[in-house]
């Protein structure tokens, strides 16, 4: 039980932060990330009830550059299914990077920069920690030479979320009254500048702040300053994400895994359903058309026991028919809540599922998702 | 009364032949929050080192193994829909289970107060 050792690892801009903040200090995607604070339960619940704060620093933020906008759009749109040309300025989208077989290489979400931040042909890419040098590198492979694809070790990314983030976010800026969710733009937070969007992986209001390094320290005091922001851990971050149905990259989805089989459907852009032109898109399209064979599905487990990745779900005679991906005890929905690959015929709300644990079978039923309402800001048109 | 640890954290309080099994302090803060405890059978026996339950926290599963051999005579209910005993109080309300203790001699390998507190600094 004794914590791992971290010399090896990669240290975000806040590292300092989180150890004087009594982080628990763990290995992510090759960076020492605080699993929790006080504890995961509180983080969680502080997170739907007020705002908590998230480095999420070791993503990938990757700024695409062609020479005008049509050009990078084409080229991100050969790599991407998402309808990316119809994103207007300080929009964003989340998508899917595709491999020829159609399977999941990450996921990711692609921003097109308000006129004010940018000249025409950038977009902005986040895509996840443990992927980002895969990524770049099978992105490359494939993009023509006049789009550039940057990845940004210079920039540190905050997310502030929960209900109350834009009431905390607002003492020091005017950008949340402007956005709405999944969109984006700048600012100056506290003397910082910051690009701003209104987006996030825990089902709430929330924001994400790209900001230099080396301001990201005074970003971070200035905000947990405010008594309705903590700061909070990869643990609370998990659990967040999977109460509001949201898929984990190498867990939920994988390079194995097409987007129609994990539910991922909403990635795909729907004039992009009936053009192709994607990158894996014969294999999606025909998977499309077929249906898959098997889905992801939200379950809900009877009784308190976390029902864990890796976990068998079997059928009647004890057939094994498919398996947990995530899992645990949901603070919110207090239940025991998972995600999981069923066969397609019994994808549907309501069917009984049976998980073995320790050799024990754990009744459950596919549930509808989010397991925990979403309360994304919509703008009012 | 005698209180012994585990190498691997767990408790065993020592009334005559009864033992009271828990986890220690340490074990439940570097665990977090417990949402769920699998409780062993009343009646089972089980001989020093083998899993008898599982507590786990939002986080992960983890084996609770005998700490001496025994048979399980009572186990705490209340933790079925109250896990978070033992967080608040490892040591009295959270006990997880009692063993008709096979050997008392059996306690003498096990760390004191003081070479746990040395096990675990």
């Amino acid at each position: 039980m004794a914590a791992g050792a971290q010399t090896d690892l990669l240290k975000t801009a806040l590292y300092d932060r989180h150890v004087d903040a009594g982080g628990r200090m763990v290995e992510f995607g090759g960076y020492a990330l605080p699993v929790q604070y006080a504890g995961i339960v509180a983080e969680h619940n502080h997170t739907r009830e007020a705002a908590s704060l998230f480095d999420v620093s070791h993503m990938g933020q990757v700024v695409v550059t062609g020479p005008d906008h049509k050009t990078t759009i084409a080229a991100l749109e050969a790599l991407t299914p998402a309808d990316l040309a119809s994103l207007e300025p300080g929009q964003m989208r989340y998508t899917v990077l595709l491999n020829d077989e159609g399977g999941i290489e990450d996921d990711l979400i692609i921003t097109r920069p308000a006129k004010e931040q940018e000249p025409d042909g950038v977009m902005y890419m986040v895509v996840n920690a443990a992927r980002k040098h895969h990524d770049l590198q099978f992105i490359r492979a494939k993009a023509t030479a006049e789009v550039t694809f940057d990845l940004r070790d210079d920039l540190a990314l905050i997310a502030l979320q929960g209900p109350r983030a834009a009431e905390a976010l607002g003492k020091h800026c005017e950008i949340t009254e402007k956005l709405g969710f999944m969109q984006a733009g700048p600012t100056v937070i506290g003397g910082i500048a910051a690009n701003v969007s209104r987006s996030g992986y825990t089902g709430e209001d929330g924001f994400e702040l790209s900001v230099a390094n080396k301001d990201a320290p005074a970003l971070f005091d200035l905000l947990v300053a405010d008594p309705l922001v903590e700061p909070a851990g990869l643990g609370a971050r998990d659990s967040l994400r999977l109460e509001a149905g949201l898929c984990l990259y190498g867990h939920d989805m994988t390079d194995t895994v097409d987007p129609v089989s994990a539910s991922l459907l909403f990635a795909i852009g729907k004039r992009r359903r009936a053009e192709g032109g994607f990158t894996g898109a014969d294999a999606v399209l025909a998977r499309v058309a077929s249906g898959p064979d098997d889905k992801r599905v939200g379950i809900r487990f009877e009784g308190r026991q976390p029902v864990r990745e890796g976990a068998e779900l079997v059928d009647a005679g004890g057939t094994v028919i498919g398996k947990i991906t995530s899992g645990t005890f949901a603070p919110t929905a207090q239940a025991s809540i998972a995600m999981g690959y069923v066969p397609a015929e019994i994808a549907k709300e309501g069917e009984p599922v049976t998980a073995m644990v320790r050799g024990k079978p754990i009744a459950g039923t596919i549930a509808k998702m989010p397991f925990v309402p979403q309360r994304y800001y919509r703008k009012p048109a | 009364m005698t209180t012994r640890y585990t190498t691997d954290h767990e408790y065993v309080r020592a009334e005559g032949k009864i033992g009271t099994v828990g986890i220690s302090s340490f074990a439940q803060e570097q665990l977090g929050d417990i949402v769920f405890v699998e409780l062993p059978a009343v009646g089972a026996s089980f001989k020093k080192g083998e899993e008898v339950a599982v507590v786990e926290s939002v986080k992960a599963a983890s084996e609770i193994y005998a700490p001496v051999s025994g048979t399980v005579t009572e186990i705490n209910e209340t933790l079925s829909d109250e896990p978070g005993l033992i967080n608040s109080d490892p040591a009295a309300a959270g006990w997880i289970f009692k063993l008709e203790l096979a050997d008392e001699a059996e306690l003498e390998g096990l760390m004191d107060e003081a070479a746990y507190a040395d096990h675990t600094a």
